[in-house]
């Protein structure tokens, strides 16, 4: 009964997002809307996003008490779950399938929806009203996928005793939150492709869209950082090789939309702040939402075979395809009709913080199109000439440090030029002497653990430059606000500077240290496969790892040959106690290792149990001895606190404090003016307030917002 | 002749830009070439359609019964139920790598023998090399 209603609650949502979404469409289609009573419209709109969001939440809801319950008459259970499985893990086992993940993915979407639908009442409600239609249209299509190909509520009659399991890859505390927070990026970037299209509707654009905009880009991209790093760190800890980045095309998948709303949260900031690269804001806005869809449709259609394809069904690959296409397509379609409108806007100096934006920017975008060309070329020359390729991580390798080691490089530079108009030398005149010291620093640190590789000394100095160069530039904010008399302390001082200028701090100190952390793993990792006999010690840097032997354990759901070794430094001191695994799930007979790591600030000892190795004629059973992987990886530690720190500072609180601005712009008589037959604009609405109207006149780079300085002074101190 | 010097400073500029864009576009596409990397059957394979002396992939099933380890040297047969070619590979295996199994090998052929520098296994008990999927249906 249970998953009867479920399907019915998805079904009652597809048909409220379908109706109002497309009836809203219609009646919104022509810019100017006359004849529609957008209060009444609004109305609608929201309650018909909390709706869908409350039924798909239910649904999602139910499909989890099928699967807590081990309702084996359920496909999607009786495939993706097990009464063996932990509670925890048959909860997660929620979203482990296609058909719970796609749901999962609703979900958020729906969640989405609502969101904005709450926080967007400042807007104006023309503006607002379009953004709804085209999040529930999408709702509509997306719920038609799931109902048509991917029903998560399929009965399976009879019902079988014991279900398949959960891939037991995917049996892991962390892999349990990395879908979510993937999907919360993907679908996030639905919001900001909303409110391109609804621009383009209208054809026009105004600064406050990008103020509108940014907290949701941000947010998306936020969760999208730590989807990646939760997913890199499990392939790390998970799949015994060692490696954290592989190239494969479902990580490329992911690295895509990453790599557009890099420049897309840029780019907006632009658009923000000196109301320029209008066009170029509105197009990566698309272009992101798009590679997201990009990437469900390669991950999901099974044109891909790898952990994340979970199903081969031709049908589906069609849907997500045709999807795209229309999609992509249209938006493309009304962005080249309305791009005119919209202007390139403001213009501004060969040297200048927005074109060192931009120039980062391109970067990303040819970083972009060559993860996209290793990752499509493959499956293209597949269909056409039947030959099957791929290109492995020297292609992107070499390809990616010469594209983005020198946006390090601007990055240190970029926040120290003035808007519109500024002069290298007067720059980079002070930046000369600490360059000079991180050079030296890094030549010196390269020839101290040798060999001598140029691209190492490259890496580490752009890592140290942006470091200083950002601490240095906060510290001559911090400064400058005391020498305009302003007496307050340092905490306040740093208040007065806003969530969104530490955010940007945070996150490009993130920069400097993922740059640093990839320089020295890849440069002094240390790998060794080799075959050990008990007690017997292998000497891997300054640390000694000594077999002690393998014993038999067991989990839950699996039993495990269970390994250890001493991890010792100097006279013996043992440091860690090292116990990979090689185990066994029992449902579906799968083995896997499970890596023991080691996690140091500044490198990691992993270990990993290969095979037993049969002994030569006349040795002791047992002297059994393994085969062992081992590995060190000096500053891995690095690359995830680094990744965590671009997700923090890229978080909305930090990105704008929009949510504080919303206060001071909010204007409850907003409705009466509504009805206006030309444009209800939300632009102009909002231009009038002070606030707005001073946000594009200053230049200081330090705060171009003077009036909403309270209000993000309080979101920092709260 | 282009007289002005802000037209002529403009069209610096665009020149600039497309050598720039030229010149990337080149490296990519070289790099890529560099490293594409084919996949053949071992019936491609013993036909000589592979290229000696790059690296290449060749996918198939592990010969059942064809396993032969010296410490962490292995030796095996990769077939595709028409012929089967001797790889070899030093080191750690992944955990699905069965007899019997579908996988893929990376490296080059030595004189009749492919040496892998890699072996891929996916992570699906159910995974078959495409082109063998296709035939083995």
């Amino acid at each position: 009964m249970i998953a009867e209603i479920g399907q019915l609650l998805l079904s009652l949502a597809f048909a409220a997002s379908l109706v109002i979404g497309l009836q809203h469409l219609w009646g919104l289609r022509r810019v100017a809307a006359p004849g529609v009573d957008l209060a009444a419209a609004n109305r609608i709109l929201g309650t018909t996003a909390f709706l869908t969001f409350v039924l798909v939440a239910a649904s999602f809801g139910l499909l989890a008490t099928l699967f807590m319950g081990s309702d084996f008459s359920v496909l999607n259970v009786a495939e993706n779950s097990n009464t063996l499985l932990p509670l925890q893990y048959k909860f997660a086992a929620t979203w482990g399938s296609h058909e719970g993940s796609f749901l999962l993915w609703n979900l958020m979407l729906c969640g989405w929806t609502a969101a904005v639908a709450l926080a967007s009442n400042a807007l104006a409600a023309g503006y607002r009203a379009r953004v709804l239609t085209l999040l529930l249209v999408l709702q509509a299509f997306f719920l038609l996928f799931l109902l048509s190909s991917s029903n998560p509520f399929e009965r399976l009659l009879p019902a079988v005793a014991e279900g398949r399991d959960l891939n037991p890859l995917l049996q892991d505390p962390f892999m349990v939150i990395h879908p979510p927070m993937l999907y919360m990026g993907y679908v996030g970037f639905a919001v900001a492709f909303a409110f391109a299209v609804a621009a383009l509707m209208e054809g026009r654009l105004d600064p406050t869209w990008a103020r509108w905009s940014r907290p949701w880009a941000n947010a998306a991209w936020s969760f999208l950082t730590i989807g990646i790093l939760l997913g890199s760190w499990w392939a790390y800890r998970e799949l015994g090789w060692g490696g954290w980045w592989f190239w494969d095309p479902v990580e490329n998948a992911s690295l895509m939309p990453w790599l557009a709303g890099t420049a897309l949260i840029h780019s907006l900031a632009v658009t923000d702040k000196r109301d320029a690269l209008k066009s170029w804001t509105i197009l990566l806005s698309l272009v992101a939402f798009a590679l997201s869809l990009l990437g469900t449709f390669l991950v999901r259609s099974g044109v891909l075979t790898s952990v994340h394809a979970f199903a081969t069904d031709p049908k589906r690959g069609i849907f997500i395809l045709s999807m795209l296409m229309l999609i992509v397509g249209a938006s493309l379609v009304l962005y080249a009709l309305r791009t005119r409108d919209i202007g390139l806007g403001g213009r501004f100096g060969k040297v200048s913080r927005e074109s060192f934006l931009l120039a980062n920017n391109v970067l990303m975008s040819a970083a972009l199109g060559a993860v996209m060309l290793g990752t499509l070329y493959p499956l293209f020359a597949e269909v056409l000439s039947g030959r099957k390729m791929s290109v492995g991580p020297p292609y992107f390798e070499a390809v990616f440090v010469p594209l983005l080691l020198p946006a390090a490089y601007l990055m240190a530079v970029a926040p120290n030029l003035r808007w519109k108009e500024s002069t290298l030398p007067a720059v980079l005149r002070p930046m000369l002497l600490p360059t000079l010291a991180a050079l030296l620093l890094a030549t010196a640190a390269v020839l101290w653990l040798g060999p001598f590789k140029w691209l190492t000394v490259l890496g580490l100095t752009g890592a140290l430059i942006l470091a200083w160069g950002t601490a240095d530039h906060a510290r001559r904010q911090l400064a400058k606000l005391s020498t305009n008399g302003d007496s307050g302390s340092l905490g306040a001082r740093a208040g007065k500077l806003g969530a969104s200028y530490w955010g940007m701090v945070i996150a490009h100190l993130g920069v400097a240290a993922f740059v640093a952390g990839v320089s020295m793993v890849k440069s002094y990792e240390f790998e060794r496969d080799l075959v050990m006999k008990p007690a017997e010690t292998v000497q891997v840097g300054s640390n000694r790892i000594t077999f002690i032997g393998v014993d038999q354990g067991s989990g839950p759901n699996y039993v495990a040959q269970h390994g250890v070794f001493e991890l010792t430094e100097g006279e013996g001191k043992v440091i860690y106690l090292m116990e990979p695994q090689k185990r066994m799930y029992q449902a579906g007979r799968q083995v896997m290792t499970e890596a023991a790591i080691d996690y140091g600030m500044f490198r990691d000892v992993y270990v990993s149990l290969g095979e037993p190795v049969e002994p030569k004629p006349g040795e002791a059973a047992s002297d059994q001895g393994w085969s062992v992987r081992i590995y060190v990886k000096p500053f891995m530690a690095w690359v995830w606190i680094a990744c965590l720190m671009m997700a923090i500072g890229g978080a909305p609180p930090c990105s704008i404090g929009a949510t504080a601005c919303v206060a001071p712009l909010r204007r409850p008589p907003m409705q009466h003016r509504l009805r206006r037959p030309r444009r209800p604009e939300h632009g102009r609405t909002l231009a009038h307030h002070p606030a707005a109207a001073g946000a594009h006149c200053t230049g200081s780079g330090l705060r171009d917002w003077p009036a909403a300085r309270p209000a993000q002074a309080a979101l920092s101190a709260g | 002749m282009i007289k002005s010097p802000t037209r002529r400073k403009r069209l610096l500029w665009i020149v600039a830009i497309a050598v720039a864009v030229v010149a990337t576009a080149w490296g990519v596409i070289r790099a890529f070439n560099d490293n594409m990397v084919f996949f053949y059957t071992p019936t491609q394979v013993l036909a000589g359609e592979a290229p000696s002396g790059r690296s290449v992939r060749i996918g198939g099933m592990v010969e059942t019964g064809s396993v032969q380890r010296e410490g962490l040297t292995i030796s095996f047969r990769m077939t595709d139920l028409k012929h089967s070619v001797p790889v070899s590979y030093t080191g750690v295996l992944p955990d699905l790598f069965r007899e019997g199994k579908g996988a893929v090998a990376q490296g080059e052929l030595k004189s009749g023998v492919f040496s892998a520098s890699e072996i891929l296994a996916k992570h699906d008990e159910n995974y078959m090399p495409p082109k063998l999927g296709k035939d083995a249906k």
